[in-house]
């Protein structure tokens, strides 16, 4: 199963959050996924598919996923459901 | 009659398995697969061991460097760390703590469907630091059983709407909506803030039209940012207290710079333990809250950890953060001068509370809102934790604190109302 892993600074409060709602755009487009939030650190080691994060966050985990997903607010849900999808097409393809 | 003996004082009493029972029941009323019920509740009780095993790497380092800084300076430093101070309570108060923490979030569902405080705060871990607080602060006063646990919840559910409510205004300009709330104890900084910036500064002269190194960035990494901040205080505190002190008294014959280097090393190894059991114990807990809630509570409205503003103005983030250390320095020399206990800038809090200060400074009173407004948080969570010592109780001995501004506040003011009742 391909894995998405949600990071913040912390890898409590918001990575949290943005991983209940990127659940529910799965649940919606009956894509069977597994989703994590964590840390910094530990998205180094996690061996993720799909990296989620805010800029700032993200900029630091190039090469620690096949696919980064860089979002510009984390409560614009528009943006993380597109950004979100468009990204897992990529596996579909392969 | 003894298996009712045997539930009260062998499975009750124990705080991890109180939790994991809290998580079986949140799982089953969302009605999720056995499976998702099972790997739940076990979940939410090994975060809560693990939470505990934390505790001692976290704690033995801490003391190391108590008696370090005490030797090197003569003047005793506290480090705030709501992680360090939060596993230590889970040793003696954990079952309080744990009653308190989920009775206040539901204390928190009834506020918001009955009040026009629409607010549910989602930001676990720092309901269960809030909660860990009031049950060392309200023990220590004297209170027990279902007396204790009630008026913890009643706060506790209480300061979750409230503290929301005041940043409220406030984000609305920040985020331009009125969808979205900030749930995070250090608000009466960020509140401090804005209205500071308001004073001193012109909103339209934004910190976002400024260039800004973003070299900075690398302290969003909690473990990084920690072990630095605590590497450069031990190396400190050896080089002033000298290899003699280090090596006969601390360090068991080790060499003062190597101690020094692996104590603080292993406290950021204990900090990343903690958060790796409160992110266990939160995955299964919150949802659970935020599914209840979602059902009863129309209209309502999530608050939300603190970074959630940090997108909004990623230059006042940066700012801010130095800004408030800046007054976290100034803080502890007023505090060394006066003679009082010194409260040791720690990097975590001043960036995460001094970031948000900076946008709440900025959204008032742009980039001298966004200094100033920082400046100001820095220096009330340097000053708050001072007084906020002598009401924790037991755990006011411990050489470290809680770190944001509310817990300051909320701390102090319960404190000395519950000192009454003595």
């Amino acid at each position: 199963m391909l894995k998405i892993l949600v990071v913040c600074g912390n890898g409590l409060g918001s990575s949290f959050l943005m991983e209940m709602n990127i659940k529910k755009v799965l649940k919606e487009i009956g894509a069977e996924v597994e989703v994590d939030h964590s840390d910094l650190t530990s998205a180094k080691g996690y061996h993720a598919d799909i990296i989620v994060g805010t800029k700032d966050i993200t900029s630091q985990l190039s090469g620690y996923a096949k696919e980064l997903v860089e979002l510009n607010n984390i409560l614009d849900l528009e943006d993380m459901r597109e950004k979100v999808v468009k990204a897992l097409e990529k596996f579909e393809n392969q | 009659m003894n298996i009712l003996q045997f539930l009260m004082s062998e499975v009750l009493s124990q705080p991890a398995v109180l939790i994991g029972l809290f998580a079986l029941i949140g799982l089953l009323a969302q009605k999720k697969s056995a499976a998702d019920v099972v790997s739940g509740s076990l979940k939410a009780t090994i975060g809560f061991l693990i939470l505990g095993a934390g505790a001692g790497t976290l704690v033995g380092a801490l003391n190391h460097f108590s008696v370090i800084f005490t030797e090197a300076f003569n003047i005793t430093g506290v480090i705030p760390n709501n992680e360090a101070v939060v596993s230590i309570a889970q040793e003696v108060l954990g079952t309080e703590t744990a009653m308190i923490m989920v009775f206040g979030m539901l204390v928190n569902i009834l506020l918001a469907r009955f009040t026009k405080f629409k607010y549910i705060f989602l930001t676990g871990h720092h309901t269960l630091f809030m909660a860990a607080m009031l049950s060392a602060i309200l023990v220590g006063a004297g209170f027990k059983g279902v007396t204790l646990i009630t008026i913890g919840s009643v706060i506790l559910g209480f300061v979750m709407v409230l503290f929301p409510a005041m940043a409220q205004p406030y984000m609305k300009a920040i985020t331009g909506s009125d969808d979205v709330a900030l749930g995070h104890f250090g608000t009466t900084g960020y509140v401090a803030a804005a209205l500071v910036g308001k004073v001193v500064g012109n909103k339209e002269h934004s910190t976002e039209h400024m260039k800004f190194p973003k070299g900075l960035m690398f302290l969003r990494d909690t473990t990084i940012a920690t072990g630095l901040t605590m590497l450069v205080l031990f190396l400190v505190s050896v080089l002033f207290a000298g290899p003699t002190f280090v090596e006969s008294q601390v360090s068991g014959g080790q060499n003062f710079i190597m101690f020094a280097i692996m104590q603080s090393l292993v406290f950021s190894g204990g900090v990343y333990i903690v958060l790796a059991g409160v992110r266990m114990i939160i995955s299964e807990i919150v949802p659970a809250f935020k599914g209840i809630a979602d059902k009863i509570v129309p209209n309502a409205k999530p608050a939300l950890d603190c970074p959630v503003v940090f997108p909004f103005a990623p230059v006042a983030v940066l700012v801010g953060f130095i800004s408030s250390f800046v007054a976290g320095i100034v803080g502890m020399f007023v505090l060394s001068f006066v003679g009082a206990t010194v409260i040791i800038p720690g990097v975590i809090p001043h960036f995460f509370t001094g970031a948000a200060a900076g946008v709440f400074g900025n959204s008032t009173g742009g980039r001298r809102g966004a200094v100033m407004g920082a400046f100001a948080n820095g220096l009330i969570i340097s000053f708050l934790p001072v007084l906020l010592l002598p009401v924790l109780g037991a755990l006011g001995y411990a050489n470290t604190t809680f770190g944001d501004s509310d817990f300051g506040i909320i701390g102090i003011i319960i404190g000395n109302i519950a000192k009454l009742f003595l």
